[in-house]
């Protein structure tokens, strides 16, 4: 009897250390994205200008081109990238589990998800305001005047605790229509359920060319809130974070020393930080673990950020605003190619 | 020569016991492990420090509450929302299911098949889609506020929900409190003497005869007697760009409601008619032969069998009417499951709360269950 019950516990104690490492195993994504040889990128899906399906079912919009510029240093090719439509709750649950590689959804850099939800920001390839679309008839100019008014919001995003925050502050009284869908919220909004919708500026924009008279609605000159938009990885993975915020980096630095998409292939220099960013010289591949052409695949695939820019957000009637290079008095600084 | 112990069946018995247990609490301590692994890999700990802090958002309907206010106090406003829509998806259901149960035993072709359409309709079409019908197709289509339909001095109907004008109380309430009291306790004597007379006469009949009128009568006396009319009506205005005042239903509130019942109507409307049809037909034979009219019938003889057979897959029903109305979420209304998610979406602590969403349907389905267990006991003893 002794005997058969030391075997027994020989076994769970065996399965109890043996399972647990199981479990482990952790590594980075760069390796996962590479063996895979297919980068999953999550996106927001139904933002034209940002993230789009078209009726040919190609994807096209400035966060897909960012991912596709990511697809592009890792893997030589931009085409080398699945996109997969989140919504806003879903954004960073699809990250944590790994269901997806990097994420480039409209995605606000605030300090609660810097920590608490698991995420890392790259750079903010976006630097956007939240704002308040509404009815040009009902003849609204500032906050104050809507007071009482049923305002329509997207749940769980930060533009819901701004909206909360800025009302409080101007002790103006309103009722919150809490969305989860974004299709849903400007559907109600078209639909007269709630009088208002607030979102980032650049998404109103965007969902304001769909409405069925674009013409009837106006923006608000108030901006509420700082949104800073960029491509978030998984907490705790700086390998990969370093990739992706580099990217980033590259598509600022072709701008700022005029490389572009037709010409990076022909471009001649003696700048030695460009000879390294364009691979000739130096090891940055190496050192970010990508082969040594990387920057010159992302400025082949996608081009510089005024391209990305000029491609995708332009054609919608949005300025260039603060999201120029810093050469021009905007925020964009890319870091030394060094 | 004893046997040994592998091949006795009695040890055998409880050492596999013993091993499943093992078994099943070895993978339970795999999967916790794992789970705390994965989240202190991201950098997350497991702790409800954050249920104290500012919630921060707001939410659209509810008992009071001021965006100010905790996570916890914003996860009861949800627990409430919940409670609301299920206890009173659960009565409209029954009322609902209890027509239409009966209808389709009528004797009248017209009511019997309106009875199984609805029935075969509603049953066979999922919930999320019926939801989404009601508030996208049907609510929300209704005129804007601006063109609202008034059926009467102080009624509005839009899209933006149901306007009631709503009673407020005055000092002539507790007056007339006084006559509503003294009439319930009338009633109340009524009642029982009525029950004795008919016991004692050993005859079948309505035991709230006396009681009902009586009460009628001394609510309505003491309503125009005392000095001051106990209840004003708070009329809805519009006023910029709402309706201010008086009692509203909101859209989304409406659009769960009306779907959890007419969804759930049409299973207990089948389960009524199989309690009916369960009691055999010789006592609803014997039943009329000793003179006894259509509906004594029905309430004397058939429904007090049917009731034990209808109660237990009642209770299912009303549970999953509960669980059912987690689907608020597609459409916004504020239930705990919506306001949940938003909690962890802003906290990013989804287990906990993940955790705390599902206690709280347990302890709601456990209530449920436990109550409807006991009054299924309770007219079974009775009968």
């Amino acid at each position: 009897m002794r005997k058969f019950l030391f075997r027994i516990s020989a076994f769970v104690l065996a399965i109890a250390l043996v399972v647990p490492l199981l479990a482990e195993g952790e590594e980075s994504v760069l390796n996962r994205v590479k063996d895979r040889g297919r980068l999953i990128c999550g996106v927001h899906g139904g933002l034209p200008g940002f993230s789009f399906l078209s009726e040919d079912g190609n994807w096209s919009g400035f966060d897909v081109d960012y991912g596709r510029a990511i697809a592009a240093a890792v893997l030589g090719s931009p085409d080398k990238v699945e996109f997969v439509p989140l919504k806003a709750p879903e954004r960073f649950p699809a990250l944590q589990t790994g269901e997806i590689d990097v994420l480039i959804r409209n995605t606000t850099w605030t300090l609660t998800r810097d920590t608490q939800v698991g995420a890392d920001f790259a750079p903010p390839t976006f630097y956007d305001g939240q704002g308040f679309m509404l009815r040009k008839d009902l003849g609204v100019t500032s906050l104050e005047g809507l007071a009482g008014a049923s305002i329509g919001v997207t749940a769980g995003s930060t533009t819901e605790l701004n909206l909360t925050d800025t009302m409080r502050a101007l002790g103006v009284e309103f009722n919150p229509v809490v969305v989860e869908e974004t299709d849903t919220l400007y559907n109600s909004y078209e639909q007269g359920r709630c009088d208002v919708v607030t979102s980032d500026k650049s998404q109103l924009v965007a969902r304001r060319q769909v409405l069925k008279d674009p013409e009837a609605h106006i923006i608000l000159d108030a901006t509420i809130s700082k949104e800073p938009l960029g491509p978030v990885t998984v907490h705790g993975d700086n390998k990969w974070n370093d990739v992706v915020s580099w990217v980033v980096y590259a598509t600022f630095f072709a701008e700022e020393h005029g490389i572009t998409k037709a010409n990076v292939g022909t471009f001649e220099t003696g700048n030695p930080e460009i000879k390294r960013f364009l691979g000739k010289t130096g090891d940055t591949g190496k050192q970010l673990g990508l082969s040594e052409d990387w920057a010159h695949q992302v400025v082949y695939a996608v081009g510089n950020y005024g391209e990305i820019f000029g491609r995708n957000l332009t054609p919608l009637g949005l300025p260039r605003g603060v999201n120029k290079p810093w050469t021009q008095g905007g925020l964009l600084y890319a870091m030394p190619f060094r | 020569m004893s046997i040994p112990f592998w091949r006795d069946v009695r040890v055998l018995r409880v050492l596999l016991q013993v091993l499943f247990l093992i078994g099943i609490f070895l993978l339970a301590g795999v999967l916790y492990t794992n789970m705390l692994t994965g989240l202190s890999n991201l950098g997350l700990t497991l702790n409800l420090d954050f249920l104290g802090n500012e919630a921060g958002f707001d939410i659209s309907e509810g008992i009071e509450y001021e965006p100010s206010e905790t996570y916890l106090k914003a996860f009861w406003v949800g627990v409430v929302n919940t409670l609301k829509v299920s206890l009173i998806g659960i009565v409209c259901a029954t009322i609902l299911g209890l027509v239409v149960g009966i209808a389709r035993l009528s004797s009248n072709w017209l009511i019997r098949t309106i009875a199984a359409i609805y029935v075969e309709c509603f049953r066979n079409i999922p919930l999320l889609l019926q939801i989404l019908f009601w508030y996208t197709a049907v609510i929300l289509q209704l005129p804007r506020v601006r063109e609202s339909i008034s059926l009467f001095e102080g009624v509005f109907i839009n899209q933006r929900g149901v306007y009631l004008p709503s009673p407020e109380p005055t000092a002539g309430l507790n007056v007339w409190g006084g006559f509503l009291l003294a009439g319930l306790v009338l009633a109340v004597i009524l009642y029982i003497l009525r029950a004795k007379q008919l016991q004692r006469l050993e005859r079948p009949g309505f035991r709230a005869k006396w009681a009902l009128p009586a009460f009628l009568i001394v609510a309505v006396l003491g309503w125009f007697l005392t000095p001051e009319i106990p209840f004003t009506l708070d009329f809805p205005v519009l006023r910029g760009f709402n309706f201010v005042g008086g009692l509203s239903l909101s859209p989304e509130f409406s659009a769960l409601l009306i779907g959890l019942s007419v969804y759930t109507g049409a299973f207990i409307a089948e389960i009524v008619r199989s309690g009916i049809q369960a009691v055999a037909k010789g006592q609803r034979e014997a039943a009329r032969a000793v003179g006894l009219s259509e509906s004594q019938t029905l309430q004397l003889v058939v429904l007090p069998q049917a009731i034990p057979i209808i109660v237990p897959p009642l209770t299912s029903q009303y549970l999953n009417l509960a669980k059912n109305s987690s689907l608020a979420i597609a459409i916004g209304f504020p239930d705990v499951f919506s306001i949940g998610n938003t909690m962890m979406l802003q906290t990013g602590q989804s287990i906990p709360v993940f955790a705390m969403i599902m206690v709280s349907y347990l302890i709601m389905s456990l209530t449920t269950s436990a109550a409807m267990n006991w009054y299924n006991r309770w007219i079974t003893r009775n009968r």
